[in-house]
């Protein structure tokens, strides 16, 4: 009994969440997983960026080089930080207890969560950071209030600054305070570029949550396109035997 | 092609219908089956189901080789087929998009009966076999979605088994033995799997013979719902009857390629159909510790799950469930009316079959959406209350309706109509 009443009650949750969550809507990612160049760089950016934490624990290296048309000696060079042979899995070195007293809760594994979560909600969460000195790291997340993440790439985009519907600056109790301002200059990147440079790591992990995804798309075409065929095919036989069918 | 019979041949198949009665068997199913000619696009989903059932059975067989039933490696395994196993992610794939679509078939199938009054005498036995391959079906379904071992899998085994404990006096202590423990784990998982794997498969494909057996016996109804076998010609043939093979083996192949399109486009380009088929909190590891946001059965179940739900007692809730389903058993006696197609039945009839296919589409709609959404300034939890009195009203004026001789019907021919 209680937990259907659980279960009911958190039917009604995800209103509830949406409504705290403040977003709202989230911010469409227009991914890709054919574009390849896109990928490339989202994998180096995400080695670069994320690994250092995150792990793609069902991802190996070599399939990386395999599906970007990336030649093995360069991601050996510029994807394999601690050593790892080729054909591992994108694992890091940060232990689990450790990465519980850092952060207070180790940092998720990645390799599924676009399809768990959708790709436009990492774009989202990447582009909601905001400045809040009440936060340990200093800023929160709009898309998911008090993350333990800090802004990893604050240096590219600046911090972004809370601002009320009417233009003031407000605080993180302001449910309705729920746009960002970068300052001018605050970050190495312009806002394009950010926006490019985190869709270019929410390509590259929703090619990662389901890696055969663009050989898949490639081949259902061929396949489609021989059913299509073969529908021909069978009508003709159908018609010539029920021709003395009256 | 000569109707002659096999006993009467030599050489190699001679010898074998000597010991064994391949030719007559062949020819009592296929080659001699004589089926109306007048199948319409309502008479594919038969032959598909069967398709669809060998799918789920060849592509589990396969998948059966890699997947690891342990609550600690189940989800990793499913991943390692997704992505190490040569064509994995496309054996899976045909899997988890069969399950879907066998419902889609399944669901279409009896629509079918319905429309043209196929459960009627004789075939009422027909129309049972078929009912118990349904229920079958769902505990298939059920125990399958488990073995994944993702959120959904935990969570959505959880609610259900649950349900069993609204029984009275036994309830806790049936839910612990269906489950093998306190709560869903490991021990569960195995069960299910053998279940999934072994168990039921045997029965719905017992099930799946004698409803072809069964109906094989009675013969094929038609939209016209004429019975053919009363028009026979000299030799014994009934004159509206065409040999199943090649006849409908060549019109069910062009109906099975139509398909195959769908079903492939489904599998290459949209496997997880926007979160229908493959719910994206499956893409996360069990957690009992971590309720999902929400927790909604399979698209398949959700018509059964709002009118569980539209009922807040629970008892009450899971006795509605339960009769909506056993209540189509009973199909063939509640519906007393004579004429079996829906051409030439009463104009009330027809209305009332496409509200109750409408509500029941309805209903699935509701189920999957949190009930407290609002439709129409109304909360869905209400709406689902009013639909699911609605499904049961169907069977009240269908009984009504037909025992005390409202229905005007029209005149049925003698002879199927092109």
């Amino acid at each position: 009994m209680r937990v259907l009443v659980l279960a009911m009650a958190l039917m009604v949750a995800p209103v509830a969440a949406n409504a705290a969550g403040g977003g709202g809507e989230l911010m469409d990612a227009n991914v890709d997983v054919h574009d390849r160049q896109s990928l490339q760089r989202g994998a180096k950016l995400f080695a670069n960026y994320c690994m250092g934490c995150h792990s793609l624990k069902y991802l190996r290296y070599n399939r990386v080089a395999q599906d970007l048309n990336i030649p093995e000696d360069v991601v050996e060079q510029y994807l394999i930080w601690d050593g790892s042979k080729i054909q591992s899995t994108m694992t890091n070195v940060m232990r689990d207890g450790d990465a519980q007293d850092w952060f207070g809760k180790a940092p998720p594994d990645l390799s599924l969560t676009a399809r768990a979560k959708g790709s436009n909600w990492i774009y989202t969460y990447l582009n909601s950071y905001y400045r809040d000195p009440d936060q340990p790291t200093g800023v929160n997340n709009l898309l998911l209030k008090g993350t333990s993440m800090p802004h990893v790439l604050w240096r590219q985009q600046g911090i972004p600054e809370l601002v009320h519907k009417d233009g003031e600056g407000g605080s993180e109790s302001d449910q309705e305070a729920t746009k960002l301002k970068v300052p001018e200059g605050a970050g190495t990147l312009s806002s394009s570029e950010y926006h490019r440079m985190t869709r270019d790591i929410t390509n590259f992990l929703t090619y990662a949550s389901e890696p055969i995804r663009p050989a898949r798309e490639r081949m259902g075409v061929w396949v489609i396109l021989f059913l299509l065929v073969f529908l021909g095919v069978a009508y003709l036989l159908k018609r010539e035997y029920w021709k003395d069918v009256h | 092609m000569s109707a002659t019979t096999g006993s009467a041949k030599g050489g190699f198949l001679g010898w074998i219908d000597a010991r064994f009665p391949l030719s007559r068997m062949w020819n009592e199913h296929v080659g001699e089956y004589y089926a109306p000619k007048n199948f319409n696009f309502w008479y594919y989903f038969g032959s598909l189901a069967v398709f669809v059932l060998v799918n789920q059975i060849l592509t589990g067989i396969w998948l059966t080789m890699n997947y690891t039933p342990d609550a600690e490696l189940a989800f990793s395994s499913v991943e390692y087929i997704m992505r190490d196993v040569q064509w994995g992610w496309l054996i899976r794939y045909l899997h988890s998009t069969g399950a879907s679509m066998f419902f889609a078939v399944v669901y279409l199938h009896m629509f079918r009966a319905l429309l043209y009054g196929s459960y009627k005498k004789p075939r009422e036995l027909l129309w049972v076999f078929g009912m118990l391959i349904y229920l079958v079906l769902m505990a298939e379904a059920f125990m399958g979605y488990l073995l994944p071992w993702g959120q959904m899998s935990f969570w959505g085994a959880k609610v259900i088994t649950s349900l069993f404990g609204a029984i009275p006096v036994i309830g806790p202590d049936l839910v612990q033995w269906i489950r093998g423990d306190f709560t869903i784990s490991g021990v569960t998982l195995n069960r299910f799997f053998a279940l999934h794997v072994v168990a039921l498969p045997m029965v719905l494909l017992l099930l799946v013979v004698a409803h072809i057996l069964a109906l094989h016996e009675v013969g094929s109804n038609n939209p016209d719902g004429v019975d053919i076998k009363k028009n026979k010609d000299a030799s014994g043939v009934p004159k509206d009857g065409i040999r199943f093979h090649p006849y409908y083996t060549t019109k069910d192949l062009v109906g099975l390629v139509v398909f195959l399109i769908v079903f492939l486009s489904i599998v290459f380009f949209a496997p997880t159909f926007g979160g229908l088929f493959l719910e994206k909190p499956n893409f996360q590891p069990a957690d009992p510790l971590q309720t999902p946001e929400h927790i909604a059965p399979v698209w398949y179940f959700t018509a059964f799950y709002s009118i569980l739900r539209s009922i807040p007692d629970k008892l009450t809730g899971v006795i509605a469930m339960g009769a909506a389903i056993f209540v189509l058993f009973f199909l063939p006696w509640i519906d007393r009316g004579p004429v079996r197609s829906i051409r030439y039945r009463g104009l009330s009839y027809r209305i009332a079959l496409f509200t109750f296919a409408a509500n029941f589409i309805f209903l699935s709609y509701l189920g999957v959406k949190p009930p407290s959404m609002m439709i129409l300034g109304i909360e869905a939890s209400s709406w689902a209350y009013y639909a699911m009195l609605l499904y049961f009203g169907y069977f009240a004026f269908l009984f009504i309706y037909t025992a005390f001789g409202l229905e005007r019907t029209k005149p049925v021919p003698q002879r199927v109509t092109e």
